[in-house]
């Protein structure tokens, strides 16, 4: 996985959290009401309603709540790289995100195996997505 | 509102099924609806609703009054639903409460596409990533195996459920659309087959994966006391429900615990009836590990069970509770939200009991349960042979 896959989408509700990804930060949501920790990003807040918003910085340790190794990739620009591992991981904080296990070890990913956050270069232009590589 | 007893479905059609390279997309559902239609002993000119989903493979913005003009017809109802494979259930029921609201008499319910053959089949794959969501998972290559590989995996983790038990899944569908006049697949697997099958998103091999059909279904819903002046013994509605939780993966609430508990309970609510009272059952199986899922949350198996009754043959057409009698999604029919309308088609029959050496023995009460994006919209229905 590098930086010849296209760079992530950006919209106004992620902009931020993009950014904080340029510049090796995993960013999360947080009401600024009622303290919920959101993912992912959006308007409103899911819990309170509320439309205040501020960003954390995660810690980037996690665990994997599950994962799959992929063999047949839906987008072309991934069937070179397969097998690859997709996982959904709890964050310390709280929530739930996707991302790939990345790593010499990736393919022996476990269930409940801690995680650490790393950032891969996409696009070219200095964008980034947050992976994740066994602890 | 209930629904009881009041709403029938009044007669079903399958288009051409498997590689139908002849037919466009709303060609099959016109096929499909006029086969309904004929069944029920109607006509177009008795339609007056129209209720359909979407396509993945044809230009068409709002599909639904795309497929009345294709039909020639002016409905006073009309509506595209989109809830992936969850639609035909949910369609039955929006036309149900739209008929009891007296909007509309008749609904004419269709659903499917020329998946096969109206698209490369990496488009197909390709298309299907809009499932994902675009900005949070799409980046990192997930496809929608591997969206329920990694359910399968945390429902193996907790529940103990093995690749087994999934293979016999697949092979109970499979035994089912052999004894199927117009099933996809034609040909016998093994439990075998499927362990050694091609690994698409451990622990899922492509045998674990539902079919990509050219295919369409359709019926008709309407008052129950229009049930004297068909052609066919219509199947009552008995109860239904819808549950909404997420869309994406990254948003569902757990991955072993699905809205399909929740659609499922207001359907028993609706028709005072329980798990128990059915007789049989059709569920979607875009997965195998889903209509194990569904069983257990639909209180058909013991959390953990589901599998196992697969696996012992329980679910057999000659079982305690055959499931999936045409063969599903894995052997019968796939095709964009048209998946689960033969699950609807198949109950139906199944309730008359005229369906030769695929009759289950025992039809007065069905379940069929449709589910679309990743377990993320449910909708379960109770039919019956007769108003109870």
């Amino acid at each position: 996985m590098s930086g010849d896959l296209p760079a992530p989408l950006v919209n106004a509700d992620s902009a931020p959290y993009w950014e904080g990804a340029r510049d090796n930060k995993l960013l999360l949501q947080r009401c600024s009401d009622c303290g919920t920790l959101r993912f992912f990003p959006r308007y409103l807040c899911t819990a309170c309603g509320s439309e205040n918003t501020d960003w954390i910085e995660a810690a980037g340790r996690g665990t994997v709540h599950s994962f799959t190794v992929v063999h047949r990739a839906a987008f072309p620009e991934f069937q070179e790289r397969t097998p690859y591992v997709v996982a959904l991981i709890d964050l310390e904080e709280g929530p739930r995100m996707m991302t790939n296990i990345v790593g010499a070890d990736a393919l022996e990913v476990a269930i409940g195996d801690a995680v650490m956050v790393e950032f891969e270069d996409r696009g070219g232009d200095g964008a980034k997505v947050p992976q994740f590589r066994r602890a | 509102m209930s629904l009881r007893n009041k709403i029938i479905v009044a007669g079903v059609g399958e288009s051409d099924i498997g590689k139908v390279p002849g037919m466009t997309g709303v060609g099959l559902n016109a096929q499909a609806c006029k086969r309904a239609l004929d069944d029920a002993g109607l006509t177009l000119k008795d339609v007056d609703g129209v209720l359909t989903a979407y396509t993945m493979t044809e230009p068409y913005f709002m599909l639904g009054t795309v497929v009345a003009e294709y039909l020639g017809i002016q409905p006073r109802y009309c509506a595209s639903v989109a809830v992936g494979g969850g639609s035909p259930a949910v369609m039955l029921k929006h036309a149900a409460e739209a008929v009891l609201a007296g909007h509309c008499d008749t609904v004419l319910v269709c659903a499917g596409e020329n998946r096969a053959t109206g698209q490369s089949r990496d488009s197909a794959v390709a298309a299907l990533t809009i499932v994902g969501h675009p900005y949070f998972e799409n980046p990192y290559g997930p496809l929608i195996p591997g969206f329920y590989a990694m359910i399968a995996r945390r429902y193996m983790h907790e529940f103990g459920t093995t690749r087994e038990q999934m293979a016999a899944v697949a092979v109970n569908g499979r035994n089912h659309a052999l004894r199927h006049p117009n099933a996809h697949m034609t040909k016998s697997i093994t439990a075998e087959d499927v362990l050694n099958s091609k690994p698409i998103a451990e622990p899922l091999n492509i045998l674990d994966c539902c079919l990509i059909s050219d295919a369409a279904g359709a019926f008709v819903v309407t008052r129950a006391d229009r049930a004297p002046d068909l052609a066919n013994d219509p199947a009552y509605l008995l109860g239904i429900g819808e549950f909404h939780t997420h869309e994406h993966l990254i948003a569902a609430p757990s991955l072993t615990e699905f809205g399909c508990k929740q659609s499922g309970e207001a359907a028993y609510a609706m028709a005072g009836l329980g798990p128990r009272d059915v007789d049989f059952a059709q569920l979607y199986d875009c997965f195998t590990i889903v209509p194990i899922i569904e069983m257990e949350e639909l209180g058909l198996a013991e959390r953990g069970e589901g599998g196992e009754r697969f696996l012992r043959g329980e679910t057999a057409i000659e079982g305690s509770l055959p499931i999936n009698t045409d063969g599903g999604l894995l052997s019968h029919a796939q095709a964009g939200a048209g998946g689960g309308i033969f699950g609807i088609v198949e109950a139906t029959r199944q309730l008359r009991g005229d369906q030769g050496d695929r009759q289950v023995k025992k039809h007065d009460v069905a379940l069929v349960h449709n589910e679309g994006g990743i377990l993320s919209s449910n909708c379960t229905m109770l039919l019956g042979r007769e108003a109870r």
